[in-house]
């Protein structure tokens, strides 16, 4: 398998000229159409000022695209509770998970309520914060 | 008029040859669109690809790496365990044939009996030292390791394939599949961690509330990685059966669900079964709903060997859901999920009240992955 290689943020120098060229055209066709307004020629200065919007934003769309950020993916485990419940009084205590926890997993340690060694796992679970947005279907 | 705007006007102006050279560009441009403009498209989307694509290594490299790191913390093993590993990446199965499908699930199932065998016999030469319940867990992340793999290697056949041909439909099918392919990755980069870790996914909620059922009653193994124990529930027997925890397994319950009904001969009144049931958008994760039939995902077999064994002796086979998404189902369990095990194991009591007598046999098979999940 071949190592990991990532070339995110390299640019290349001809999609640079483009976007300048882009740009500078961009730039011209706007200047040109506030001149034609100002020299009352509506007509030539609606088409100029268009073309140079136009322009405008191919250039921004492809600068964003070669600004994008490098490709990151996280693969951290959650973080993850465990619920640690005595079986006879019903003392809980929630921590974070531990490596070897299992759910239903009797513990060793005694209650620190009845003093019994009746503790067990009685769950684990990640929780969530939902981003999704209500929506009328809901 | 300054300096400036005159030097403009002489180059930009309306009239200026500069003028007409912008305008003869932006023709020439809108000209280029009309031919060029789908190509340009393709190159929009295969750039797109490539972005997801370039993820999708960074996930299978890390998978990789978090897997070679939990075999040499785990199975201690005398050699560098990376050479295995990539072989074990690389490792395919090829599915029986079907133009005579009879008796095709026979052969599948024996096809998946080999794999299983020579992935764990793999995993205890890579990992000496490691337990059963490890080595299941080491099995899952590799299993994981090796989806992700897989993934990427087909997205990139047809990255390539689309760059090299051109073709807009072969980009344009796998720039449009992407975002769920995504969501599926991201999945399986999550899950290997709950694996490495011996954590409960999603998928365990069956095996959880099954679990809970048996929890403090006596329990056997019976048919592959699969326990079984007699519980009293509402006046009426119930064979509670699971795969065995905590090492990710799923077991057979299929053939474990057919040995009791035979063991029984059809005097089984009801089987219940609860497994995590596709979510879709919209709906709430954790939900449960009920249903007919035999809920149980994979390759078929173990569904097919409960609809058989049903069907000879004509026992009701019922499904209780807890609705999540794929996403959810290989990535460590969430609160939701768990929250709804006591709604889930009310409505089995409900069910076991109303659909049998007092004194009944019925089986309650909880299925699903149990990673993290003893008994």
């Amino acid at each position: 398998m071949e190592p990991s290689r990532t070339n995110a943020n390299k640019i290349s120098p001809f999609l640079l000229v483009v976007i300048m060229t882009t740009l500078v055209l961009a730039l011209a066709f706007i200047y040109m159409g506030f001149q034609a307004y100002l020299g009352d020629q509506f007509e030539d200065g609606s088409l100029n000022l268009t073309f140079g919007v136009v322009l405008l934003a191919v250039a921004t769309y492809l600068l964003f695209q070669t600004k994008r950020r490098p490709a990151k993916v996280d693969i951290d485990s959650q973080p993850m509770n465990t619920t640690i419940l005595c079986q006879k009084c019903g003392f809980k205590n929630i921590r974070e998970f531990q490596r070897g926890d299992y759910v239903l997993k009797k513990m060793d340690d005694p209650c620190p309520k009845c003093n019994e060694k009746t503790l067990e796992i009685s769950a684990i679970f990640r929780e969530v914060k939902e981003k999704t947005k209500r929506t009328m279907f809901d | 008029m300054s300096i400036l705007q005159q030097v403009l006007q002489l180059g930009f102006g309306q009239d200026s040859i500069l003028g007409w050279i912008l305008q003869i560009v932006f023709y020439a441009i809108f000209i280029v669109m009309i031919f060029y403009g789908q190509r340009i498209q393709m190159y929009i989307m295969i750039r797109e690809v490539e972005g997801s694509l370039l993820k999708l290594k960074i996930m299978r490299d890390e998978a990789r790496k978090i897997a070679i790191t939990a075999i040499n913390e785990i199975g201690k093993p005398q050699i560098d365990p990376t050479a295995q590993v990539d072989r074990f990446l690389e490792y395919f199965a090829i599915s029986p044939v079907d133009l005579d499908p009879a008796g095709i699930i026979w052969r599948l199932e024996h096809l998946l009996d080999v794999q299983d065998t020579r992935f764990k016999d793999d995993i205890k030469l890579m990992a000496p030292q490691a337990d059963d319940v490890q080595i299941n867990n080491l099995e899952g992340t590799l299993g994981v390791a090796l989806g992700l793999n897989v993934i990427y290697k087909v997205i990139r056949h047809f990255y390539l394939l689309g760059k090299k041909t051109l073709s807009l439909y072969i980009i344009m099918q796998v720039q449009m599949i992407m975002p769920l392919i995504m969501k599926e990755a991201k999945a399986y980069a999550s899950a290997i961690k709950a694996f490495q870790m011996g954590q409960p996914i999603g998928d365990g909620a069956g095996a959880l509330v099954a679990a809970r059922l048996m929890h403090d009653y006596e329990k056997k193994k019976v048919e592959k990685d699969i326990v079984v124990a007699k519980v009293p529930i509402e006046g009426r027997t119930a064979f509670v059966l699971k795969a065995e925890g905590p090492g990710s397994n799923v077991g057979k319950p299929g053939e474990a669900i057919k040995q009791i009904m035979e063991q029984n001969e059809g005097k089984i009144s009801l089987a219940i079964l609860i497994d995590a049931g596709g979510k879709l958008e919209g709906e709430k994760t954790g939900e449960v709903a009920e249903g007919v039939g035999a809920i149980i995902g994979g390759p078929g077999v173990d569904k097919y060997k409960i609809e058989e064994i049903a069907l000879k002796y004509k026992v009701p086979v019922l499904a209780i859901a807890i609705k999540e998404d794929l996403g959810d189902a290989i990535s460590p369990m969430r609160k939701e999920i768990f929250d709804a095990l006591d709604d889930a194991i009310d409505r089995i009591k409900r069910v076991v009240r109303e659909r049998t007598k007092e004194g009944d046999l019925v089986i309650i098979a909880g299925i699903g992955n149990s990673s993290g999940i003893g008994q």
